[in-house]
């Protein structure tokens, strides 16, 4: 198997001595470097690119296009920067580049070692991450910024933990649209009627997982009612139980539902009377009963779960006869 | 300067099929465009909403196949609200009162009533392909309505469709008199088939290649299926629950055996892992392997029917396979060319079975992998090198990591370097869906490096507007970018506005671009519809340009502001 850096056997690095032993990459004999050798191609050097490792058709190119530098640093020393270099981006990245980064560069002769060295066995609490290994080649920062940002700089010699910029990123609860799955593969685990429940953990929460609401401002979701051409929207958010939704949905569709029965029942009617109050949606007991639409596309009967977690899940709602409910269920059992 | 008669050109112009070409072609001078229009036969159109069905058919007078798709990708991720638009009838309706002979349909993510389906088939006559990916809206009355109307049918493919299955016969409705049936798939449908039809309507099809069936279907009656139509290709598989030691799985392994010219198998939307061997004896001829709906199948089961694929270019697959699934896969698909890990379980973090190692051992034994798309617990820089290394030939290249911030667990790095890694060595990358804990730097190795790229997918990523910047500025051949969680701002979309026109689209949600923003790029561009997604209404109560703008989606366009928008969509 020809992999790219096998043309370019002098320069590549020694990627397997920053990697654990226990694991085996597959990587070709060629690729085990001699630390030494190594490490003078990636030694300081300053000025304009002149040695071998660097194309020779791009000279020109390179001239405007790009610096490097490169130094060696203890890695080992310190984690912190000690020295504030602008950089592209204002806080430690631990990328090793020696790259000749012209842009058509058709011959990769170095292997740019995006690597970094900084190795495996990194006690987490210390800042540089850094090896035992005291062969570690380093940061040889070589970057073309665009055009407009050609400066020189010298990355910092050890990236701290990441990253200032980054830590305004907190980890994501469950998010909605991540990960990016369509919602026939979300359910998977559950629907499959195999043998699968005894083999493997758990699967429940995977049906339970909520999707977060993407803002904190009302929770506007649809609201049909079976028989009612006209729906409401309902905010959630006003609400903090089953009973008071269910209040929310009489008080929604007494009047549509009252008018709807005038219309179809054709002649002359006094909209003030005969009002019903529509109850019973959640226990099955009255003329309508609530199920909703989940994250999922599923449609499920409201009142299982608790509120909050139906509130993060719910996508519309919808009032149906009850009569009906059981037709549904009775098809619903060739669904999975 | 044009020598030749216009049938010699014409002749020529025959044997430019694709679409890219054909347009070149017919930018060169105004007598080819004239004979390039009038000999176009097939057109794609990426965006339905950038042209109008009227322009289309004014253009192309000879159109015979259609290819359109609606809705932003991000749609298939629940990003994109139900109704937001794509809706398929104003172009059915358009072609139908032309003279257009439409022979063949096909849409993604698009909305297709039921009356667009009947309209459909009342109206060509010579209608022959309905392909439908990703699509909504219609129902099995819809199909039904295209099964007995379209008489010369040769193919109905239905691929991950939101199908409301009212279990109608419309399987039934294809008349005796259809025996012109090459492809058939409906294994998205959730409903019952009527058994019965389906095994006739297969056995008066003897051209059909590609027969794709839906859980319903059970074992024996896809054994019955298969002893009439040992010519298959192709072949999804419903359900596949039996006894082994049943009379029916004798007879299906007879069966399966009958079957030499199969070449994809699919399905196994039901599975008795215990029951695979029956499958073998075909295995062995596969270029296509689908078992990414089917997690009861895993483990050693697994692992043995994947040592009988030793053709396979294309594997699509659960995380269940595991790092040592893998494993056996880099050791005896050495024809690998494509490789999809699906989540298993999504949304239990810390059951996902494949780590880096997984994919680094495939990279190491597939060296003819091309194309991936791969859901994982973590990778590392050093992986992705490896990666980088050993597979230099990538032309998609989609990383999802299950925490999306997640970094190198090993380094504690971000994977700037990583996917850095990737873009310099895949000189063709022409895709590329990032992951992980990403800063700025990523951008910058992309923009330099990836001059291929026309499709990239950023979430959770970047720490600045230099980012969006770097990508904007390097990629030249960018055609669309869709960004979720990310600190772009204002500046970055308003550097370069003209760029935009040379993409197809641009989708930002949960990033930091204002109201104020968006009018400014819709106002220098007229040639762009700038949309602001906005469901929680606020929208209408607080027009302030300072306010971030929850999704944003751009498009060029040669038609103006579309006009079915819904309510929640604003179009600056």
């Amino acid at each position: 198997m020809e992999s790219g850096c096998s043309k370019n056997v002098e320069s590549c690095p020694k990627l397997l001595d920053l990697i654990p032993q226990e694991r085996e990459w597959h990587l070709k004999r060629e690729e085990r470097r001699d630390g030494s050798s190594e490490e003078k191609k990636l030694e300081l050097r300053l000025g304009p690119p002149g040695e071998s490792n660097w194309s020779n058709k791009n000279n020109t190119e390179r001239d405007e296009s790009l610096l490097s530098l490169g130094y060696f640093s203890s890695m080992k020393s310190n984690g912190k920067q000690t020295h504030k270099f602008p950089c592209p981006e204002d806080h430690p990245v631990g990328s090793v580049l020696s790259t000749p980064w012209a842009k058509n560069h058709h011959q990769q002769q170095t292997m740019p070692p995006f690597l970094q060295f900084p190795s495996t066995t990194a006690p987490p609490q210390t800042l540089p991450v850094i090896a035992k290994e005291s062969s570690q080649p380093c940061c040889n920062k070589a970057v073309d910024l665009q055009e407009a940002e050609r400066k020189a700089f010298k990355p910092p010699a050890n990236t701290a933990v990441p990253l200032n910029g980054s830590q305004k990123r907190t980890a994501p609860g469950p998010v909605v649209g991540w990960p990016p799955i369509r919602s026939i593969r979300k359910n998977l685990a559950n629907s499959s009627s195999s043998k699968l429940a005894s083999e493997s953990p758990t699967h429940k929460a995977a049906n339970e997982k909520p999707a977060a609401e993407p803002n904190g401002k009302g929770l506007f979701v649809k609201i049909n009612m079976d028989g009612v051409p006209i729906g409401r929207k309902v905010d959630l958010k006003a609400y903090d139980s089953y009973e008071k939704l269910s209040t929310a949905v009489d008080e929604l569709f007494r009047g549509l539902l009252a008018a709807q029965r005038d219309s179809s029942a054709g002649g002359i009617v006094n909209k003030q009377e005969e009002e019903k109050a529509i109850t019973g949606v959640l226990d099955g007991s009255g003329e309508y009963t609530l199920v909703y639409e989940d994250n999922e596309g599923d449609s499920m009967l409201v009142g299982d779960v608790p509120w909050h977690m139906f509130v993060s899940t719910v996508k519309r709602l919808r009032a149906l006869k009850s009569s009906e409910l059981s037709a549904l269920s009775r098809e619903c059992r060739f669904y999975y | 300067m044009n020598y030749f008669p216009d049938e010699v050109l014409e002749h020529v112009f025959d044997f430019i099929t694709s679409h890219k070409d054909r347009n070149s072609v017919s930018l060169v001078c105004k007598s080819w465009y004239k004979i390039e229009r009038y000999s176009r036969q097939r057109v794609f159109i990426g965006n339905c909403y950038s042209i109008s069905p009227e322009r289309l058919i004014a253009r192309f007078p000879g159109l015979k196949s259609l290819t359109l798709k609606g809705k932003p990708h991000f749609a298939d991720f629940n990003l994109v609200p139900h109704d937001w638009g794509g809706f398929v009838y104003p172009w059915i309706e358009a072609l139908a009162k032309s003279r257009i002979g439409l022979e063949e349909l096909r849409l993604k993510r698009m909305v297709v009533s039921d009356e667009s389906l009947e309209l459909l088939s009342k109206s060509f006559v010579n209608f022959k392909s309905l392909v439908l990916v990703s699509c909504e809206g219609f129902t099995t009355d819809g199909l039904a309505a295209i099964a007995a109307n379209c008489r010369f049918l040769r193919e109905l493919d239905l691929q991950e469709n939101e199908v409301d299955d009212h279990r109608g016969h419309w399987l039934s409705c294809f008349p005796e008199s259809c025996t012109s049936l090459i492809s058939l798939n409906f294994a998205c449908l959730r409903g019952e088939v009527n058994l019965g039809a389906l095994e006739r309507l297969v056995s008066r099809s003897p051209n059909l290649k590609s027969l794709r069936l839906n859980r319903a279907v059970p074992l024996d009656t896809l054994q019955k299926l298969l002893m009439r139509a040992p010519q298959l290709v192709d072949l999804g598989i419903g359900s596949y629950v039996h006894d082994p030691f049943s009379e029916a799985y004798n007879k299906l392994k007879i069966a399966i055996q009958r079957c030499k010219s199969i070449r994809s198998l699919s399905g196994f939307l039901e599975v008795a892992p215990h029951c695979m061997s029956a499958i073998y004896p075909i295995c062995g001829n596969l270029t296509f392997l689908n078992l990414s709906y089917a997690p009861g199948l895993h483990g050693n089961k697994l692992m043995k029917l994947i040592q009988h694929c030793r053709k396979l270019q294309r594997l699509w697959i659960l995380d269940c396979i595991g790092d040592k699934g893998l494993g056996v896969v880099a050791l005896t698909c050495k024809e690998l060319q494509e490789l999809r890990v699906f989540p298993s379980d999504p949304f239990e973090a810390g059951n996902a079975a494949v780590t880096e190692e997984g994919l680094v051992l495939v990279s190491a034994g597939c060296p003819k992998l091309n194309s991936l798309l791969y859901f994982c617990q973590q990778m590392t820089n050093a992986a992705l090198i490896t990666v980088a290394k050993n597979c230099p030939n990538f032309i998609r290249f989609r990383l999802c990591i299950l925490d999306p911030i997640k970094p190198d667990p090993v380094t504690n790095q971000p994977l700037d370097e990583g996917f850095g890694a990737i873009v310099q060595s895949c000189k063709g990358l022409k895709r590329l869906s990032l992951s992980g804990l990403l800063t700025d730097q990523v951008f910058l190795y992309i923009g330099m490096y990836a001059e291929q790229l026309e499709m990239l997918s950023i979430a959770f990523a970047a720490d600045s507007d230099k980012g969006m910047l770097y990508v904007l500025n390097g990629c030249k051949k960018l055609r669309k970018l869709e960004i979720r969680d990310c600190p772009f701002g204002d500046a970055a979309l308003l550097e370069d506005v003209g760029k935009y026109e040379t993409m197809r689209s641009l989708w930002m949600s949960s990033c930091e671009v204002t109201l104020g923003g968006c009018k400014a790029v819709a106002e220098k561009m007229p040639s762009l519809n700038v949309e602001i997604i906005d469901e929680s209404e606020q929208m209408e109560f607080n027009l302030d340009d300072k306010q971030k703008v929850d999704k944003m989606y751009l498009y060029r366009t040669l038609v103006g502001h579309r006009k079915d928008a819904p309510e929640y969509v604003w179009i600056l």
